[in-house]
């Protein structure tokens, strides 16, 4: 953070700025310099402060309506469907938003691995970003319990005994974090007190994110690293907050496009029967967004290796700096990394499809393919090709090869030295 | 200064470890009841025990309780349905354990048990599945006429509560 010392104009305003320099901070975020050459992939961080500020606004209307007990929350939420004003759009922004939520930090992390986002000297801010992910999915399913429909109370069941999977104390932990003997009562509300709770632990870790992200600076399309503020940047304001501006338009409609005229196409229509713990539904699937990681659980035919290779399969995300040896952040100049990134979507997408199917036939054989390849890419696949690679050349400067029209490969730096 | 740097344990060490020691303790006495505060309570220890009565159920059919929020299936099996659980040999069994084991002696065609499945906690179907006993639709799960688990991914039998017959048509779960 190059910028130099701010001041402010008024009287009032140094007189404040001296004993807590809340102007110094604003200052320093509108003009904080960013590459000039970020596309609309780097606009959904802006859209995901916005979802999880929906979530939270929508949230504490919904819990002036909600009763967290096991007899009146189907019923409340029935309630604030029919007799609240506006409680339909509320909720059906509320649940989609969920959605929306994890579409666009999917497209933020996909992001983020094409471009190399998470390498030196960016790790923290990828480590702090999981931690995020992380605790969205604990928010998401917890609230998908809070409707006491079928599909919470049954998914709220397989979850919970995934914990039974741990030897020795599984079940007591499992009992513990129950508070009865079956998801329960004492479930329902310890559910929704920390549901209520988390996404104030994410606003907390959002901040240290952009706190960590603000001292490299961002990543950018070309993945080199670049002088602040130089002819590469612009400043934050108005040049990125017109485009995140412009990007969070557009998403707005596809998130109004799902809460007025398709609003339960995401859910599942189990979920508007009422919890009975006699009875489990045909077929329990999870909301669309957990998934891959379903699928991965389903394809070990053992219960603790499933639950591990599940958990595994996100944690091996926090060691990914460290996995991916190449020396060239960006996917643009690393011919061989691009195309397995995009074989690593098709194989998300595959394991999310067979996910939502019966774990039999085809379906089996695909989750256990998919399984092997995921793991595959990110011990195998990552560390071997960042040594073989020949990466293409990258070049000095962001406005080199804008302002001549196409690279000039004799002011490139060559890809074995260091960037 | 200089006697104390030769003593190789001065009493600023001993207050430090006696002040970290006491503080850990009284740390882990505040945070136990935090944690406590989460296991089942009074009330949901107090539903600990059902008593059914058994008198309306045919041989062949069964019947489904609740009971701690659990359903437990109370199965009447009939002669074939008996012989047929202990006809199967104990090496195919992945949690081997004799059908004689899973009932009451004299009451062999009592089968009493947590109608939760082993994998993860959902309700099997009775009367399904490859081996006539019990599937479940969660992951493909296959129980047997013993309530064992045959093929799929659960890794042990349903299990057996704790039960008695206070009489001829009257069992007591817990």
């Amino acid at each position: 953070m190059s910028e130099q010392e701010y001041v402010p104009k008024s009287k009032a305003g140094k007189w404040f700025n001296d004993r807590l320099p809340l102007l110094s901070l604003a200052s320093h975020l509108t003009d904080y310099p960013t590459p000039k050459n970020l596309n609309y992939w780097w606009t959904f961080g802006g859209i995901l402060t916005f979802c999880l500020l929906t979530q939270i606004i929508t949230g504490i209307v919904l819990a002036m309506h909600y009763v967290a007990h096991a007899d009146l929350a189907f019923a409340s939420v029935e309630h604030i469907m029919r007799d609240v004003n506006y409680g339909w759009l509320i909720r059906y922004i509320h649940s989609n938003g969920a959605s929306m939520f994890f579409l666009a930090v999917y497209i933020h992390i996909f992001r983020s691995l094409f471009y190399g986002s998470y390498k030196s000297p960016r790790e923290i801010i990828w480590i702090i970003g999981l931690m995020i992910y992380l605790l969205m999915m604990a928010a998401a399913f917890m609230g998908y319990v809070l409707p006491w429909g079928q599909m919470s109370f049954w998914g709220a069941t397989v979850i919970t005994n995934l914990f039974s999977a741990i030897p020795l104390v599984g079940d007591s932990i499992t009992t513990w974090l129950w508070g009865a003997y079956s998801v329960d009562n004492p479930t329902l509300t310890r559910f929704f007190s920390l549901h209520y709770l988390i996404p104030f632990l994410i606003l907390g870790l959002v901040v240290l994110h952009i706190w960590a992200l603000h001292v490299p600076g961002n990543n950018n399309p070309v993945g080199i690293d670049i002088k602040k503020p130089s002819k590469d940047t612009v400043p934050f304001h108005p040049y990125i907050t017109i485009k995140d501006a412009f990007a969070l338009l557009l998403f707005m409609i596809i998130f109004a496009g799902f809460v007025f005229f398709a609003p339960n196409v995401l859910g599942h229509s189990d979920n508007y029967i009422q919890a009975n713990p006699m009875v489990t539904p045909a077929h329990i699937v999870p909301e669309w967004y957990l998934l891959p990681f379903y699928a991965i659980l389903r394809s070990v035919p053992d219960k603790l290796g499933g639950v591990i290779l599940m958990f595994g399969a996100i944690f091996i995300l926090f060691v990914l700096p460290w996995l991916d040896t190449s020396k060239v952040r960006s996917a643009v100049f690393r011919p061989i990394y691009r195309q397995f990134f995009w074989i690593l979507i098709v194989d998300v997408l595959v394991l999310g499809y067979v996910g939502a199917m019966p774990a039999e036939g085809i379906y089996l054989v695909l989750a256990r393919v998919g399984t092997v390849y995921y793991f595959l890419h990110f011990i195998v696949i990552l560390p071997v090709v960042g040594y073989l690679e020949k990466t293409e050349p990258v070049p000095l400067s962001i406005s080199d090869p804008v302002l001549t029209g196409s690279a000039d490969y004799s002011m490139a730096k060559k890809d074995n030295e260091k960037i | 200064m200089d006697k104390s740097e030769k003593k190789t344990t001065t009493r600023r060490d001993f207050l430090f470890t006696t002040s970290y020691t006491v503080g850990a303790v009284g740390l882990g006495a505040v945070i136990w009841p935090l944690i406590d505060q989460m296991n089942p309570d009074k009330a949901q220890k107090a539903l600990a025990t059902t008593e059914v009565d058994i008198s309306q159920i045919e041989p062949g059919k069964s019947i489904t309780v609740l009971w701690r929020g659990k359903p437990v299936f109370l199965k009447r099996r009939t002669q074939e349905e008996i012989l047929e659980a202990r006809s199967v040999s104990l090496n195919d069994l992945p949690h081997p354990e004799k059908d004689e084991e899973r009932v009451k002696s004299g009451k062999d065609e009592w089968l009493v048990m947590l109608g939760v499945c082993t994998h993860l906690g959902c309700v099997p179907l009775s009367n399904k599945g490859d081996y006539k006993g019990w599937f479940c639709p969660c992951h493909g799960s296959h129980y047997d006429l013993s309530g064992r688990i045959r093929k799929g991914p659960a890794p042990k039998n349903m299990e057996i509560p704790k039960y008695e017959f206070v009489d001829a048509n009257t069992i007591k779960i817990g």
